[in-house]
């Protein structure tokens, strides 16, 4: 692998383990601060990819489907912690287990219904859609560096709200000690509501940036359910920054494992995961 | 109270299954042949379920409606392709539904359910399209015959045609699955016997489709071509990011003719120009026999028939070769099982017979992605039969 490649195979790395690190974040916030096992994660950034898709057939723009997405998905994600997730909170993981695993029926169900069991693909935007000339067989994609670009962003403002902002503070006090915050009159009920609506719409956001790149199929939320997890274990549940190195690393092994050990690949980030459990059971970054 | 009541129905139950059984007719053939479909209804594979079922059904109703002289009747299972339950519902459809022959299925991994299921019970089993190997090659059976193709064989024929075009070094990638092995294996043989190199194998879990590290890879090797095994999304995924990272009209792409099939609608077709399969079938077949095939399927379902739908239309017109060998009379498996290896299925593919291990030998076109078209080149391989190796029938 000569330099080029390897610089090449790295924004690789880094562009899929923030991608990873949207996801993760919002699983990460709502199994730290609620306690919640939320399976049906994967589920909300299927149903991104699929608004994404139904709202840039009919309007024709992505970034206004994306917008009006995330919108869609915050709405939806307060509503469904108003109505179902609340009474969960003090329910034991195996209740949990059950009543977001049976979302993730309801959801593909639903997404059945409402769009079918086909395989869709979404438009490149046609601003982003050229590509870069890297060496001389390889273009990169202007989509993904603004993919890169986008993730990186949000990643960003993340960090500053979660720790700059009083709101970040009640966030990570309510992380921390959910009671004590409570007794401090912190009202945790609506930290509670925001931070399962902003962990939605970052899993449907997630889904609906990358629409274009994936293409829009059923069940595609279960593999990245599964990635979404071993991130928050090696980070450590409950903590942002965990899961942002955990989701870097994750991008890192599994980029350079694919090309370097293709044999091993596929076990290389879950080896990993079982290494960080062995020498650190909490994670990487232990609230 | 509850065991006298629960006497009563249990004798109450076996009055009834005893007298049903006095008032079956001693003749077979004046009792309906049942006709057991066990295909994906809902999930992924929906599309290509429904499609073995409609070629299937037209393929008897052609005939007339009939199977050997016999009216026919149908057990339906949707079998999800899920794979833990392949044992459970194919044995619904022998013991309960005591079905004469069953159809299906698609996934390989359900398949392996019927075939266990098969070999136990020795019903009669028709494969409209799993292609994996060991069914008819270490697993083969007498009562087990095959419509469709072995995941090998639709891979194999590439090798020859990529380096008759002068591509004698290739990177191989596929999923790391059955189905994906088995084709690299295929491949694999066929481009060695060409005088072949691959230079890399590549591969990622089924069903990921995060290809960018792959494709990066690819582009610092520059090898003379692409060769890949891809199916439904994930194979419009990989079409659509070869071309974005710049590799389609630098590096030639092959594969397997599931690569490019049914999935060329106007977003992907762009990307796809130019990319060369395998397969023993294409809509753009001009042959008489196809017309008249897809004419006749586009009149019945109001849809345009693939090549599931080929595989299960031919499924049928094997079933009805064997029937009618035997009158009907299904038990008489030694005549029934030599009629249907000896016989020769005139399919909208082209003609085709059965190999010994009970899978077709058949013709593979070699095709090229034009507009929104598998368009037909010619004959990649003439007859090609998968080797059976391990299967000792026949």
């Amino acid at each position: 692998m000569d330099l080029a490649n390897f610089f090449i195979q790295l924004l690789n790395s880094v562009q899929y383990g923030l991608l990873l690190f949207l996801l993760a974040a919002g699983l990460t916030l709502i199994f730290g601060i609620m306690g919640v096992v939320n399976l049906a994660h994967g589920a909300f950034y299927m149903l991104g990819a699929y608004m994404a898709y139904a709202l840039t057939a009919a309007w024709g723009n992505l970034a206004l489907a994306i917008a009006a997405g995330t919108l869609l998905s915050v709405v939806f994600g307060w509503l469904l912690e108003k109505i179902l997730f609340r009474h969960f909170y003090h329910r034991s993981h195996l209740d949990q287990v059950l009543l977001t695993f049976g979302l993730i029926y309801i959801f593909e169900e639903l997404r059945s219904m409402l769009w079918g069991d086909d395989v869709h693909n979404v438009a490149v935007p046609a601003l982003l859609d050229w590509s870069i000339q890297l060496t001389d067989t390889l273009s990169y994609p202007a989509y993904r560096l603004f993919m890169l670009a986008m993730c990186s962003a949000l990643a960003l403002a993340l960090w500053f709200m979660i720790s700059k902002t009083k709101l970040g503070m009640k966030i990570r006090a309510g992380a921390f000690n959910s009671d004590m915050a409570q007794s401090l009159g912190i009202n945790i009920v609506r930290l509670h509501s925001l931070v399962f609506a902003m962990g939605v719409a970052l899993a449907a956001l997630s889904g609906m940036l990358i629409s274009p790149l994936s293409s829009v199929y059923p069940h595609m939320g279960a593999q990245v359910l599964i990635m979404c997890f071993v991130v928050v274990v090696i980070g450590g549940i409950g903590s942002v920054r965990g899961a942002l190195t955990a989701a870097l690393l994750v991008g890192l092994v599994d980029t350079f494992g694919k090309v370097l050990l293709p044999q091993f690949a596929s076990m290389l980030v879950y080896v990993l995961m079982a290494l960080v459990l062995l020498y650190k059971p909490e994670g990487l970054f232990k609230q | 109270m509850t065991s006298r009541r629960q006497l009563l129905t249990h004798s109450a139950a076996m009055v009834g299954a005893a007298s049903s059984g006095w008032l079956l007719p001693a003749h077979a053939q004046n009792t309906k042949l049942r006709i057991g479909l066990m295909l994906p209804y809902t999930g992924t594979f929906t599309q290509l379920g429904v499609a073995i079922d409609n070629g299937f059904r037209m393929a008897l109703q052609e005939a007339g409606g009939k199977v050997g002289g016999r009216e026919i009747e149908f057990f339906k299972v949707d079998d999800e392709s899920e794979p833990s339950k392949g044992v459970e519902n194919a044995s619904k459809l022998v013991q309960r539904d005591k079905v004469d022959v069953l159809i299906g299925t698609v996934h390989s991994g359900v398949q392996m359910g019927i075939h266990k299921v098969a070999r136990e019970t020795g019903v009669l089993s028709i494969i409209p399209n799993a292609g994996m190997h060991a069914a008819t090659r270490a697993l083969c059976a007498p009562n087990v015959f095959r419509t469709s193709f072995t995941n090998g064989q639709t891979t194999q024929a590439l090798g020859k045609v990529m380096v008759d075009k002068g591509h004698k070094k290739a990177v191989w990638i596929t999923w790391k699955y059955a189905a994906g092995d088995e084709a690299g294996e295929g491949f694999k043989q066929g481009f060695a016997a060409a005088g072949g190199t691959i230079v890399k194998e590549l591969g990622l879990p089924f069903p990921n489709v995060e290809f960018q590290a792959l494709l990066t890879e690819i582009a610092s090797i520059k090898p003379d071509a692409v060769a890949c095994f891809f199916s439904g999304g994930g194979a419009s995924k990989f079409i659509r990011d070869y071309a974005a990272a710049g590799l389609a009209g630098k590096i030639p792409l092959y594969g397997s003719g599931f690569l490019t099939e049914g999935l060329l609608d106007d977003e992907l077709a762009p990307a796809a120009q130019g990319i060369m399969t395998t397969l023993h079938y294409s809509a753009s077949l001009a042959t008489k026999r196809n017309d008249a095939f897809r004419l006749a399927y586009a009149k019945t379902y109001k849809m345009q028939p693939d090549v599931f739908a080929v595989q299960g239309y031919d499924a049928g017109l094997l079933l009805l070769q064997g029937a009618a060998a035997v009158n009907g009379d299904l038990s008489n498996k030694k005549a029934l099982y030599a009629a249907m290896e000896g016989s020769v299925i005139d399919s909208p593919r082209g003609k085709w017979t059965m190999s010994k291990a009970h899978n077709p030998v058949q013709d593979m076109y070699l095709r090229v992605v034009k507009g929104k078209e598998n368009v037909v080149l010619g004959v990649a391989a003439k007859a090609l039969s998968d080797s059976g190796v391990g299967c000792k029938l026949g």
